[in-house]
């Protein structure tokens, strides 16, 4: 939004957003955080990131938009401004990301009333955590093919499956669960529930990644009860529901909260001046044309990903509303995951030092950033199926499945 | 200075593009060019390829008022920008289109560059109709400044210019060659005496190719004191956007062709779009072709309204464009199968385009290694 079209509401407000995050913008934790909001685990971290989420809640930079009976602060083209101001102010990033970047626009789309009075203004707050049973360890990319069943006991449902890569699941009040009320239909045997993971029949267990972080976890359901008012939607309406939350994960949505991280083009940069900062062979890795000329590739993705953005916007240039939005999430894991490959090679033998030892550079930050870059690449749709989506839903080809 | 957000790609040039693609697609342009490719298909036995445009085709362009698009208003043209002319380049590439209002936009930004009252006279010729062409390259066919095997004495040209795209297609030529000063420009009259062309047996069936021969040829200084060397630095932004935006239009062309074949092609009981073998390259020819058109706005808006980011943008954008070229052009013929391969083809047609594009004002790797020095 260029100045001139802002209204006057919007331009004080970004005045507004700046002056606060300047003021406010916390002091660093003392135990550094991980790189990315699902990779918390640390219980201090939890809460330091939850007051501060709570905190930019209260000063109107997330649920800007939304109606006030939300808990929203009924402002009117704001939450891009605040989530911009975000972005730019290099402040920790919003620990409630699920219930933010999923919850919100499924509860927004398709909750009750009810749902949505209840559970929003806990999610902007942080107050109440959140995480995503989706996938299961025969789900995967075929998330329709999922177990989990659901069987209806009077107002309550019982469940018992198991759900895998759930995020946050050690620290959620909440889970956007998917189960099978019907085994005979794939997709219209699936109904979406808000399920309460403090109750006996849930046990959370972490599983450690390749990074050997344990951001996320394996959850199993062992007769847990929900309520059959904490159903989203009509019984096996389940996978319409989901694809309105996988939507806001792939990038197409519409942002509520922002998850502040490293941007690609912070991290570009980065890797820009650790090719002039390390020496080889008598020379800086950055005038070697070999290596210059594989940086500048990925240079060129980064900054097109922001001309994509700025394209998208331009109905006469754009090739249709959702052709370069849905490019976001495979285009953007991909860069990065180059990114970090081009950082491991410029430090050459310096990359296998990791996390830890005291002479690796950036406390081992790229071996450790490559690794976590796999969560871009496979989470939420592999870049495979995004390349099926991105075929069957921009071009029109026929559809896998 | 910041560029506007949305590239300065306003109503009235929204509305001439869709104006040019209108005209464009009631043409069949590929088709008209056919003829003029008969009995040329051989390349040991089979004659020289005619040079062709479609005078017609150009005729009305000049009623439109296309090709002044960005001539200055003082100088009878239309006064937009390079947005405006990028948006026209990018139909001249989907439509893989003969013509001489490619050079056209390329002379404009040039001689916008050069700035001088000849320059201008020559703007003037070519708002009313003059088709002007360049001929800057020497024998290595490089950007790299004083490349040009051409040479003053006397005020006359002496040597020879490479690589001189739709020579047949012009009747000036700007011309860059060795000054007592540097590198100066000239303008000649390409049918004049003492100018000899040589058609050159090109890949590329859409544009035509010379090296010109001059021998104590007459030409008109439009720069001087080695001037000319700046003014082609100053408009190599423009000319790198302008081919990036054909590169574009025909790799936007070559992907929804290549879409429409895989959902008609059936192969194991199946349109062959239906395989991710198949599906998935088609997904990647979008994304890379969706890169370097973003980059093309980018750097047609930053010529525009942040000149000092021109450089940067432009190398960007031919950078991915010289790329996209090499990758759609490749899938294209690859997901085609055996008639993609075939002269009957039209993706044969825009293929061997994209492969002349990619290396027109230096490819992928020339412009990074420029790129390079800017960061």
């Amino acid at each position: 939004m260029s100045e001139k079209t802002m209204t006057q509401e919007q331009a004080e407000f970004q005045t507004f957003c700046q002056a606060w995050l300047q003021e406010n913008k916390p002091e660093p934790h003392p135990v550094a955080l991980p790189q990315a909001a699902y990779e918390v685990t640390n219980p201090g971290h939890l809460t330091y990131l939850s007051e501060w989420q709570a905190k930019c809640y209260e000063a109107g930079l997330i649920a800007s938009d939304l109606p006030k009976e939300y808990g929203g602060h009924g402002m009117t083209g704001c939450q891009q401004i605040a989530s911009n101001e975000v972005r730019k102010a290099a402040v920790p990033y919003f620990i409630n990301w699920i219930g933010l970047g999923m919850a919100v626009p499924t509860l927004l789309e398709c909750g009750t009333e009810d749902q949505k009075r209840t559970f929003l203004p806990p999610i902007f707050s942080a107050e109440h955590i959140w995480c995503q049973g989706f996938s299961e360890p025969g789900a995967g990319s075929d998330l329709a093919s999922l177990q989990a069943s659901a069987v209806k006991e009077g107002d309550q449902w019982r469940i018992n499956g198991s759900k895998v890569w759930t995020s946050l699941g050690h620290f959620a009040q909440y889970m956007l669960l998917l189960a099978r009320q019907d085994k005979t239909d794939k997709y219209g045997g699936i109904t979406y529930f808000l399920a309460p993971m403090d109750q006996p029949g849930i046990t959370v267990k972490p599983i450690h990644k390749m990074t050997g972080e344990s951001g996320f976890n394996e959850v199993f359901l062992e007769d847990a009860i929900v309520g059959d008012h904490l159903r989203v939607g009509a019984v096996g309406d389940g996978w319409k529901v989901a694809m309105a939350t996988l939507t806001s994960e792939r990038g197409a949505g519409v942002g509520v909260g922002a998850v502040a991280s490293e941007s690609p083009t912070l991290v570009m940069q980065q890797v820009i001046q650790l090719a002039k900062d390390t020496r080889r062979g008598g020379q800086r890795v950055w005038d070697d044309p070999v290596w210059r000329d594989r940086i500048l590739k990925v240079y060129e993705r980064t900054e097109a990903s922001l001309q994509n953005a700025r394209r998208s916007r331009i109905k006469a240039l754009n090739g249709g509303a959702m052709r370069i939005p849905l490019q976001g999430k495979v285009a953007g894991s991909e860069i990065s995951q180059s990114l970090h490959q081009i950082a491991l090679g410029i430090l050459g033998l310096k990359s296998s030092l990791y996390v830890g030892d005291e002479h690796a550079p950036a406390n081992g930050k790229w071996p450790l950033g490559y690794m976590n870059t796999y969560t871009g690449t496979i989470s939420g749709g592999s870049s495979e199926i995004q390349r099926n989506i991105l075929g069957e839903r921009v071009l029109g080809l026929p559809k896998t499945k | 200075m910041t560029t506007p957000k949305d590239f300065g790609f306003t109503e009235d040039i929204s509305m001439l593009k869709d104006t040019y693609a209108k005209f464009l697609s009631e043409q069949k342009t590929v088709e008209n060019l056919r003829p003029s490719l008969k009995g040329t298909e051989d390349p040991y036995h089979g004659d020289q390829r005619p040079a062709f445009y479609d005078a017609q085709n150009w005729q009305q362009t000049v009623d439109l008022g296309i090709h002044a698009v960005s001539i200055p208003e003082e100088q009878g043209g239309i006064g937009m920008g390079l947005v405006a002319a990028t948006a026209i380049a990018e139909e001249i590439g989907r439509y893989a289109l003969a013509t001489p209002l490619t050079n056209t936009l390329l002379a404009t930004f040039l001689l916008r560059a050069i700035d001088t009252s000849e320059g201008n006279a020559l703007l003037e010729a070519m708002a009313g109709g003059t088709r002007v062409g360049l001929a800057l390259y020497g024998e290595d066919g490089s950007l790299e400044g004083d490349s040009t095997d051409v040479r003053v004495e006397d005020g006359k040209l002496l040597g020879q210019s490479w690589y001189v795209t739709d020579a047949q297609k012009s009747e000036v030529l700007i011309v860059a060659a060795h000054s007592a000063d540097g590198i100066d420009l000239y303008k000649v009259n390409r049918q004049g005496d003492n100018v000899h062309l040589f058609d050159d047996r090109i890949v590329d069936l859409t544009r035509d190719q010379a090296r010109i021969q001059f021998d104590h040829t007459e030409a008109q200084a439009l720069t001087t004191a080695g001037q000319g060397l700046m003014s082609i630095q100053k408009a190599l932004p423009a000319l790198l956007t302008l081919t990036a935006a054909d590169i574009a239009g025909a790799a936007e062309w070559q992907l929804q062709t290549t879409a429409e074949y895989a959902k008609v092609r059936s192969q194991f009981d199946r349109p062959i779009g239906f395989f991710q073998a198949v599906k998935h390259p088609i997904v990647d020819m979008m994304i890379t072709a969706d890169e370097t058109r973003s980059l093309v706005y980018q750097a047609a808006a930053a010529y525009d309204f942040e000149p000092e980011d021109a450089a940067r943008c432009a190398h960007l954008a031919k950078s991915s464009a010289s790329d996209t070229a090499e990758f759609c052009a490749n899938r294209s013929t690859q997901l085609h199968g055996g008639i993609g391969f075939t002269w009957e083809a039209d993706v044969q047609i825009y293929h061997k385009r994209q492969m002349h594009s990619q290396f027109l004002f230096g490819d992928g790797v020339w412009q990074r290694a420029k790129l390079g020095e800017l960061l």
